[in-house]
């Protein structure tokens, strides 16, 4: 949440994040950060599904292939979910996924998995900035457009 | 082409302030599909929608774009307005761009580029959007109630007197439940029996109840608004027809050392009996473990005394299916058992207290066929080994409630006030006797209870120890009672004449496999799981299911009772409506891909994906597939995920939608 987020830092990289959050907790969890004013990096785009269970991690990879420097994925605490338990299934299908992902040499710190609930705005607007500013850190993700093209080639 | 229109609103300064809607506007018009770009100040004003409206009209529109504050706000709102306009509402969707952009971030140029892209997505999905109709699905305005105590008696009334057909199982063979065994009840002590057995005649004379006691439910199939219910009628050994419930039969059954189940073991009833006076229906049955006929084929002098010809000694269990469209689960609490014999190995049992073992050492529900005037001792406080008046009683509340170690780690909630009663109903039979109270805490929130309790202790003397019970020995015809009195500081030791265990409240036996068939889930303990705590407190995961009473948690009458009418009346709105309408955004099958894997049938938390069969034209069957029953399916999504050959797809979150979402982004 600082104010140098929203300037380009020094070298000028603005890292560019997808965001696949649930429609019932964190998506309302982001609703209220703005609710209540709570200023983050304009760094992060959202896309609502009904829930985290919907979420097809290929849709990760895609979010990579566009040019995204970080994914984050984000839904209803364990326990919470409206739909009972699509939160664990998304949970089970990431810790296989994220195996065949390092296999393919995918840098994990990458990909931001959290559960964050519609009263959790502040934890919203944290945890964006703190993804954002990590992911400045890291720069951009090109090698995951060396993997592409090794893929390719 | 699409004809897209997409109206950004500047929700006053809300947007427009961090938001450059001009630039904006310009680039959005841009974007191919896009018809008309426009903004206003206030779009969910009269105005705003009115200009939508026209908009649709004038450019003949396919799709719209709201771009404005949240969907969780303002969604329902255009899409109604695009509705008025002849535009199916599903074609519309809004952009996030007050709560996730405006509101967020403060500088105007990274604002309003963030803004374009939030509504680029938006247009990328709505083009993506199908024009879906509301599901309608036909319904048997039918309610099944499984459990006749006062909370199924509650619910099968008021749905009765809106005007739809009930059908209510009974385990036992008369409805009443644990209610109808009570004494008084607390705080106004009325006679528990004068208050239910009225409502119980109701029910059997009722013309739109249907009542099956001594039955259970054995199966159920179908979903919402369609079940079918399999009822197993237990042999009753009695025609219910040409019974006429005088009474002969058992007044010379030889039959009589069978411990009542009504009296809780504290009196004796014989093989063929009634449950109590009042039962409803006021018809016997006949306890097969206990009949000297079914069981040697010697006897039947019941047969020969019954001048209608009603017993039937070759009875058999019939299993009958009734067709409802929507099921109430009361099926209430059993006591905690005390001793070691537990059936959950969590629950370890109170083996110190000696129940089981010191014929005085009695429970709740024990003490309350004591103090009735229909139980066993006419309502005189007799003591179970001797028939002696008991002069001194102990009684201990949290037996087995909030004690992790025992296992239960909930509050049992009645047992505060039922104790006080207990006390109080003691005091005003038994003038001389003492009553002492050991308890962790008194909890008497509620109308008057409070005060009931001050009147226990004030008025009638009952003496309260805070503090627990370490060890009940018996000596010299005494029961010892070694506690401790956290309050003074000390141990204390009573030499009591009885000793009443206030034991914990759990669900009652079988209430997890009827959950399991109704697909309603269950907490650790085993009590019923509503769908939310707050707003959704009887309605459960499994549409047209809903549960009341204890079943769902430990509750007093008056609890059990709001809850009760609470579902009836969820029951009531449900068949008011001459369908169930159900909102379409869900998933369905591509059956001629689907490789009948069934991945998504496990993976569905509301079974609503079925194994099925392609059949050709001529009925001949083609393959196996998945197909999902949109009377069921809540629009979660987890089927499409899991689907390894991406047969399978949601209306609103399509693949196809949600990757061009993605895909817009690009840089």
């Amino acid at each position: 949440m600082s104010e140098t987020t929203e300037k380009p830092a020094g070298n000028g990289f603005e890292p560019r994040i997808i965001a696949f959050v649930c429609n019932w907790c964190t998506y309302l969890g982001a609703d209220l950060a703005g609710t209540n004013r709570l200023e983050y990096p304009s760094n992060v785009r959202i896309i609502r599904l009904p829930c985290t269970g919907r979420i097809d991690f290929n849709l990760v990879v895609k979010a990579l292939e566009v040019g995204a420097d970080a994914v984050i994925v984000s839904g209803c605490h364990p326990g919470d979910c409206h739909y009972t338990a699509g939160n664990y299934h998304a949970r089970r299908r990431w810790m296989l996924f994220r195996e065949v992902l390092e296999t393919l040499g995918v840098d994990l710190h990458r990909i931001h998995f959290a559960w964050i609930s519609a009263a959790e705005g502040k934890k919203w607007a944290q945890f964006v900035a703190d993804v954002t500013a990590q992911t400045r850190e890291l720069g951009p993700y090109n090698e995951y457009r060396q993997i592409i093209e090794a893929e390719v080639s | 082409m699409s004809r897209i229109g997409v109206f950004t609103c500047w929700c006053g300064e809300n947007i427009a302030r961090t938001v450059d809607i001009e630039r904006l506007t310009e680039a959005i018009a841009q974007v191919p599909g896009v018809r008309v770009a426009v903004n206003y100040k206030y779009m969910c004003s009269d105005p705003g929608q009115a200009s939508i409206r026209d908009k649709i009209v004038e450019e003949k529109l396919d799709g719209l774009v709201v771009a404005a504050c949240s969907p969780h706000m303002h969604l329902k709102t255009f899409r109604r307005a695009a509705a008025a306009a002849g535009l199916n509402p599903y074609l519309v969707e809004m952009a996030n761009v007050r709560e996730h952009c405006s509101w967020v971030h403060k500088d105007k140029e990274l604002a309003t580029t963030k803004a374009i892209e939030i509504i680029r997505m938006a247009v990328e999905k709505v083009r993506r959007n199908h024009a879906l109709q509301p599901i309608r699905v036909p319904m048997t305005k039918r309610a099944l109630v499984i459990g006749g105590g006062v909370a199924g008696i509650q619910a099968s009334l008021d749905i009765a007197d809106a005007g739809y057909e009930v059908v209510l199982v009974e385990r036992d063979p008369s409805i009443g439940g644990k209610m109808a065994g009570l004494s008084e009840t607390f705080p106004t002590l009325d006679c528990s029996q004068c208050i239910l057995t009225p409502r119980m005649v109701e029910v059997g004379q009722h013309p739109r109840i249907k009542l099956y006691t001594y039955s259970e439910v054995e199966g159920v199939e179908g979903f919402v608004g369609n079940f079918k219910v399999q009822i197993r009628k237990k042999a009753r050994y009695v025609d219910m027809d040409k019974c006429t419930g005088c009474g002969d039969c058992w007044a010379v059954c030889p039959s009589k050392k069978n411990l009542s189940e009504f009296d809780c073991g504290m009196g004796y009833r014989k093989a063929i009996y009634i449950p109590f006076p009042q039962a409803v229906p006021a018809r016997p049955v006949i306890d097969k473990e206990a009949c000297l006929y079914l069981k040697n084929g010697k006897c039947g002098v019941c047969a020969k005394k019954c001048a209608p010809q009603a017993i039937k000694f070759d009875d058999q269990d019939e299993v009958i299916t009734e067709e409802v469209g929507a099921v109430i689960i009361a099926t209430g609490y059993r006591l905690y058992n005390i001793t070691k014999d537990q059936d959950n190995s969590k629950l370890t049992g109170y083996g110190e207290y000696g129940y089981g073992m010191y014929k005085d050492v009695i429970d709740g529900l024990q003490f309350e066929r004591l103090a009735s005037a229909s139980g066993p001792t006419s309502g005189a406080i007799k003591r179970p080994s001797d028939g002696a008046e008991p002069k001194k009683i102990v009684f201990i509340s949290c037996v087995g409630s909030r004690d992790e170690q025992h296992g239960m780690t909930y509050c049992s909630k009645i047992c505060c006030m039922y104790v006080a009663k207990h006390a109080m109903l003691y005091k005003h039979k038994v003038h001389d006797g003492e009553a002492h109270i050991f308890y962790m805490d008194i909890r008497a929130g509620g109308k008057n209870y409070e005060e009931f309790v001050r009147r226990a202790i004030e008025q009638d003397g009952a003496v309260y120890h805070r503090g627990r019970v370490s060890k009940i020995t018996q000596e010299n015809g005494k029961l010892v009672v070694r506690g401790a009195d956290t309050l003074i500081g000390q141990p204390v030791t009573i030499e009591a004449d009885m000793v009443v265990l206030a034991s914990a409240m759990r669900p009652s036996e079988g209430a997890t496999r009827l959950a399991q068939m109704l697909n309603v889930g269950v907490d650790e303990f085993g009590f019923l799981s509503e769908s939310h705590p707050k707003l959704r407190p009887v309605e459960t995961n499994a549409a047209g299911v809903f549960i009341c009473g204890a079943c769902h948690a430990p509750k007093d009458i008056p609890e059990a009772v709001a809850q009760a009418s609470a579902a009836a009346g969820k029951v009531a709105i449900m068949f008011a409506n001459e369908e169930l309408t159900r909102e379409p955004e869900i998933a369905s099958v591509n059956e001629l891909t689907c490789a009948a894997c069934f991945t998504c049938v496990r993976a569905c938390p509301y079974t609503a994906i079925e194994k099925a069969m392609v059949l050709d034209g001529r009925g001949n069957f083609i393959k196996n597939t998945a197909r999902v029953n949109p009377g069921l399916c809540m629009g979660c999504g987890t089927c499409v995920a899991v689907c390894p050959s991406k047969s399978v797809d949601l209306e609103g979150f399509s693949e196809e939608q949600i990757y061009s979402q993605v895909e817009s982004l690009a840089l």
